[in-house]
């Protein structure tokens, strides 16, 4: 099945970075995250099913950009924050919370961290919603874009967003940006993941490479 | 009902053979000695009224405040020792603060009570201190979660309430507050009821002057705590007083 063909293998070579398409779009009610699974380190492919996106909560997901080992430690940290938060509070946190938590170790640590995680996930208060965490700043956006990929889609994106998007159309926008941006950039490719969050839950979907869409070139 | 714990009273540190710890107890006489504060939780916010006791009238008015901010939206009222309450409201403002540092976004009032309730509870571990000698009520309202109301005694419990009282009249207090329909009431209608039990509860021989507190949080306020403003709180005492005569006239009926 697609999914099985889509597991990923935990690659722990030290001297690979994530240079990646991460991408997250909030709608009414939820948001969805999407990555590439391409994990280069210069011209070698070293793992080409890694999955990106890394659950910090039940309904709280990030995307993982820069170097891997920093983004993979920063999400475990903020994950087991999260935990301690949510019983000590006695409910879900919010999204905002853990969005503050990522925030808080990419400025602290800025000088000798070199990651980018874009939070994204639902909660009761707020619904869906989408920060950036760039540098150690908070913003939150309704939608963001990231890795080196990204530079290949801005004006996709900008072109494309409206407001009131559907759950459906997002989760198109998503795929596509994500396509495009991984035609073009070399560092990015493989299949595409991305997962929905709503109040009902999460859903993680993949899209092998050949079943992406395609543009006018192929 | 005061009993002797010849012995197992020294310190915090001891029980008794029946299974108490008295500087505990004795932490709880020191908020009974103090004048009467009353928390009410309504339909859209939390009002505190406190009778604060004015031992001379050398004093300026408005010092020694009873009531606190603790954040922009939570007020807390307290019975007992006032420099101990005082400790108690630096305390819960540091976690108020570090939890937004940390989290972004406004403490919970459980999230608060319990931890402020932990730290009092510490104080009650040890010989070497003593436990805090007052009781707080904390207050908060937000869109989410609406009002909310906890209450944290000596021994480091907290407790959740509609409405309740601490301090030297809390009884007679909690029987008024009892005779409300809080549920059902704005803020607006309650601040008048929390002066008047204030005014009813305040025995006139014992204690002759005192100023009166009244803060609120809620819809009115738009989730901020704040002191009520001067011609409500007017409104609100003039409502008391008037309603302590009529009641004052009609005992003479009566008769």
């Amino acid at each position: 099945s697609e999914e099985e063909e889509c597991e990923h293998q935990a690659e722990s070579s030290s001297h690979s970075s994530d240079r990646t398409t991460i991408i997250a779009i909030a709608f009414e009610g939820g948001v969805v995250i999407g990555s590439d699974s391409r994990v280069s380190a210069g011209a070698s492919v070293v793992n080409r099913v890694m999955n990106k996106l890394s659950p910090l909560h039940d309904k709280i997901y990030c995307a993982l950009s820069g170097s891997a080992a920093d983004a993979q430690t920063m999400a475990e940290i903020v994950n087991y924050q999260l935990d301690v938060h949510s019983i000590e509070v006695g409910e879900d946190p919010l999204v905002r919370s853990a969005a503050t938590l990522v925030k808080n170790i990419s400025y602290k640590y800025k000088e000798e961290l070199s990651a980018h995680l874009i939070v994204a996930g639902w909660d009761r208060r707020a619904g869906g919603q989408v920060y950036v965490t760039l540098d150690g700043l908070l913003a939150r956006q309704p939608f963001a874009i990231g890795g080196s990929g990204s530079s290949y889609i801005y004006g996709f994106v900008d072109a494309e967003y409206r407001q009131g998007m559907t759950k459906k159309d997002c989760q198109e926008f998503v795929v596509n940006a994500l396509a495009l941006a991984m035609n073009r950039d070399g560092s990015s490719g493989g299949v595409a993941y991305f997962v929905t969050i709503d109040k009902d839950g999460t859903d993680e979907k993949c899209i092998l490479g050949n079943k992406l869409p395609t543009f006018f070139d192929e | 009902m005061s009993s002797i714990g010849t012995g197992y009273d020294l310190s915090a540190s001891t029980f008794s053979p029946d299974g108490r710890v008295f500087q505990v107890e004795y932490a709880m006489k020191a908020v009974e000695n103090s004048s009467t504060a009353i928390g009410i939780r309504c339909k859209d916010g939390v009002v505190f009224g406190v009778e604060k006791l004015v031992l001379s009238k050398l004093y300026e008015q408005g010092s020694n405040k009873r009531i606190f901010n603790i954040d922009r939206h939570v007020g807390m009222a307290v019975a007992g020792l006032l420099a101990d309450a005082r400790s108690l409201s630096e305390v819960a403002r540091e976690e108020a603060s570090n939890f937004r540092s940390n989290y972004g976004h406004d403490i919970p009032l459980k999230h608060l009570a319990d931890r402020v309730a932990m730290y009092v509870h510490a104080y009650t571990l040890y010989s070497a201190v003593r436990p805090f000698g007052c009781s707080f009520i904390l207050g908060s309202h937000d869109e989410d979660d609406g009002p909310q109301l906890y209450m944290v005694d000596p021994s480091g419990i907290s407790y959740g309430y509609w409405g309740c009282a601490i301090g030297k009249a809390k009884q007679a207090a909690k029987t008024e507050i009892e005779k409300l329909q809080m549920k059902d009431m704005t803020c607006r209608e309650l601040v008048k009821e929390v002066a008047k039990i204030i005014y009813i509860v305040h025995d006139e021989v014992k204690d002759k002057a005192f100023e009166l507190e009244l803060s609120w949080v809620g819809e009115v306020t738009k989730g901020r705590h704040e002191l009520v403003p001067k011609d409500i709180k007017e409104e609100a005492e003039k409502y008391a007083k008037d309603s302590l005569e009529e009641e004052d006239d009609s005992d003479e009926d009566n008769m």
